[in-house]
């Protein structure tokens, strides 16, 4: 399970932040963005253990 | 000439009831002006007529049809809502007749992905929702108002024109028997949606519309399920979108989806494709049972607001002055706490226990509140509709998520309507006083209720008396002589002060004018976070406007002639 550390308020922020960024990147640009935005993130948690299970957490139910 | 219909609508469960037209002594000639006069007898203009009627005010409600309102629409009342409707006396029919519920429950691929629970305190009267119809909810609001001679209902008036000046409004009204003009002192719009005053006065709304459309098709069915939200993300047959159910009493059913991409409503609406969708909701929730339409219709989402509730001698209240999505119940339950917040302001500035800027402060507060409601509620109609590909991969990669893991299930609850808190309203007595409460009710909250004993609340004491009131705490020795002095001092003014002593023990030494609430278990006084000493001012809407560890009289006088527009930083 991913631990839960933010507020819901400060999820709905990111949430919208994100959606802007993908509708910006636009639809041919959309993966590449993700993926930059999820090495960017990788490193600033600087944890691979953590990553490597959201990583298996996300391949999850698609 | 105005010829509104007079054939009832059709229903399968609701018998409609034509309202006779009578003609106005005001087709003859003109009469003198009205104190106040109300366009549209939907919920919130029934309300706001029962609420000025409690405090003396005499008002002509004027509807253009002769009939309640086609469709359910509104179908869920709030705990606040029914509070409002004990105040103003009216409550039970609603109570009688409503399904109480206080969860939700969301389904993603088959599996329940989140419960939404909705906030509720063993001490509140009420459940926090019940489903009722809109034709029920106006057919008891207007029994009670056809009974209440301060009431002058006119059914089969459409107004047609506006115009004001400094000291009055003046309504052009057609009927049946041709045109008349009516004057009146103040007008208040709560005629909708499709408000005619707000295209009269041409205002524009603020805010932003969303493309995404729902159908809402309620219809009678024997299902065997309890009172709950139901909601279905990406069901098979419809994939992307989702569906909503809703109970409400005589086993008639919400339901509501979201339509593909680009689907008109004449698509939407074709009877073959409504029945197929239809049966497929019913397989999808086990419930493949014969059933019958009673009303069916296609809206899209807004999050729109006048920026201001008051223009002139106008009033915007309910849909009229905004138009808020339906994620959360934001309509009529904000439309009530509009009507419960104008009615005593106006009723103060008619009878002139208050000056006119404290009208000011309705809008100042309600367009907050709106501003505030269409932020959340924008974030809640994003999920349900996302407007653009970033949002919708974003609530599908939510979805997705939910299936596994728990940290972004909260973004599932679309926040239900409550009262809203008006912290920065010019009415509060902020300052040292406030900020010796470690909690209880702050100046601008709603008071919350405690229950007293088996079926007896606060609210039930307080709630019915129009007017403000002083909940003054007190020790075992009872009113201190700076308590009297200050019961003393609010007597003396022109408008209504109740009272309401909360004492540990009964009985006091002597019968201090006011009901007393004995407080054994100290649960008022926790909720309060009050001592012996203690002293709340709460407004006629039963919210706090000031509180006092230890009061005087000067301070109680001065608070209250803030609260009722006198003070500075009130006016417009």
């Amino acid at each position: 399970m991913i631990e839960k550390k933010m507020t819901v308020i400060e999820l709905e922020q990111i949430y919208d932040l994100i959606a802007e960024g993908i509708d910006k990147a636009g639809p041919d640009k959309m993966a590449l963005f993700l993926a930059k935005l999820s090495l960017a993130l990788a490193n600033l948690l600087g944890d691979g253990k953590a990553v490597a299970g959201a990583v298996l957490a996300a391949g999850r139910d698609l | 000439m105005h010829t509104p219909s007079s054939d009832p609508r059709a229903s399968v469960f609701y018998d409609y009831k034509i309202h006779r037209y009578r003609r106005p002594d005001d087709v003859d000639g003109k009469r003198p002006a009205k104190p106040v006069a109300i366009v549209g007898a939907g919920p919130i203009g029934l309300a706001i007529a029962l609420d000025l009627a409690r405090f003396g005010v005499p008002s002509v409600l004027l509807e253009e049809d002769l009939q309640v309102s086609e469709g359910s629409r509104a179908i869920v009342l709030t705990r606040r809502s029914l509070e409002i409707l004990q105040q103003i006396g009216v409550e039970r029919p609603f109570i009688e007749k409503g399904l109480p519920w206080s969860q939700g429950r969301s389904f993603f691929r088959g599996r329940e992905i989140y419960k939404m629970l909705m906030p509720h305190d063993p001490d509140d009267r009420y459940l926090p929702g019940l489903n009722i119809q809109q034709q029920y909810i106006e057919e008891y609001l207007l029994g009670y108002c056809e009974r209440q001679p301060l009431i002058d209902v006119r059914w089969g008036q459409r107004v047609t024109t506006l115009a004001q000046d400094d000291a009055a409004v003046t309504l052009g009204i057609d009927t049946p028997d041709g045109e008349y003009e009516l004057t009146a002192d103040w007008v208040v719009a709560a005629d909708g949606g499709r408000s005619t005053v707000r295209k009269l006065m041409q205002l524009r709304m603020e805010g932003r519309s969303y493309a995404g459309r729902f159908v809402i098709a309620d219809i009678k069915a024997k299902i065997n399920l309890p009172t709950e939200r139901l909601c279905f993300f990406d069901p098979a047959w419809n994939p992307g979108n989702n569906v909503l159910v809703h109970r409400q009493p005589e086993d008639l059913w919400r339901i509501d989806f979201r339509l593909p991409d680009g689907e008109t409503e004449e698509q939407a609406l074709e009877p073959a494709l409504l029945r197929r969708r239809i049966n497929a909701v019913l397989s999808m929730i086990n419930q493949a049972v014969e059933w019958r339409l009673d009303w069916a219709t296609v809206y899209s989402a807004n999050t729109l607001t006048l920026d201001k509730f008051v223009h002139g001698r106008v009033l915007l209240a309910g849909d009229a002055a905004h138009l808020l999505p339906i994620f959360g119940v934001r309509g009529i339950n904000t439309g009530l706490q509009e009507s419960n917040n104008l009615a005593w302001k106006l009723a103060y500035v008619i009878k002139r226990w208050a000056e006119r800027p404290l009208l000011e402060s309705y809008s100042q507060e309600r367009v907050q509140a709106a501003r505030e409601i269409c932020e959340e509620g924008g974030k809640s109609t994003r999920f349900m509709t996302p407007p653009s590909p970033g949002a919708r991969l974003l609530r599908d990669a939510v979805l997705s998520f939910s299936l596994s893991e728990n940290f972004l299930k909260d973004l599932m609850h679309w926040r239900t309507s409550r009262p809203h808190d008006y912290r920065d309203s010019a009415l509060n007595a902020f300052g040292e006083a406030d900020r010796e409460f470690h909690g209880g009710v702050a100046c601008g909250q709603p008071m919350r209720n405690v229950e007293l004993a088996a079926d007896a609340y606060l609210f039930d004491i307080i709630g019915s008396k129009a007017g403000f009131h002083l909940m003054l705490f007190v020790g075992d020795e009872g009113l201190t002589p700076a308590l009297r002095e200050i019961l003393a001092a609010a007597e003396g003014l022109a408008h209504p002060v109740h009272r309401l002593i909360v004492a540990p023990a009964a009985p006091l030494d002597d019968t201090p004018a006011g009901p007393i609430v004995v407080d054994t278990q100290g649960r008022l006084h926790a909720k309060y976070d009050a001592s012996p000493g203690t002293v709340y001012l709460v407004r006629p809407d039963l919210h706090v406007c000031a509180r006092w560890r230890r009061a005087n009289p000067e301070a109680v006088l001065q608070a209250l002639r803030r609260a009722t527009g006198f003070a500075e930083g009130c006016s417009s």
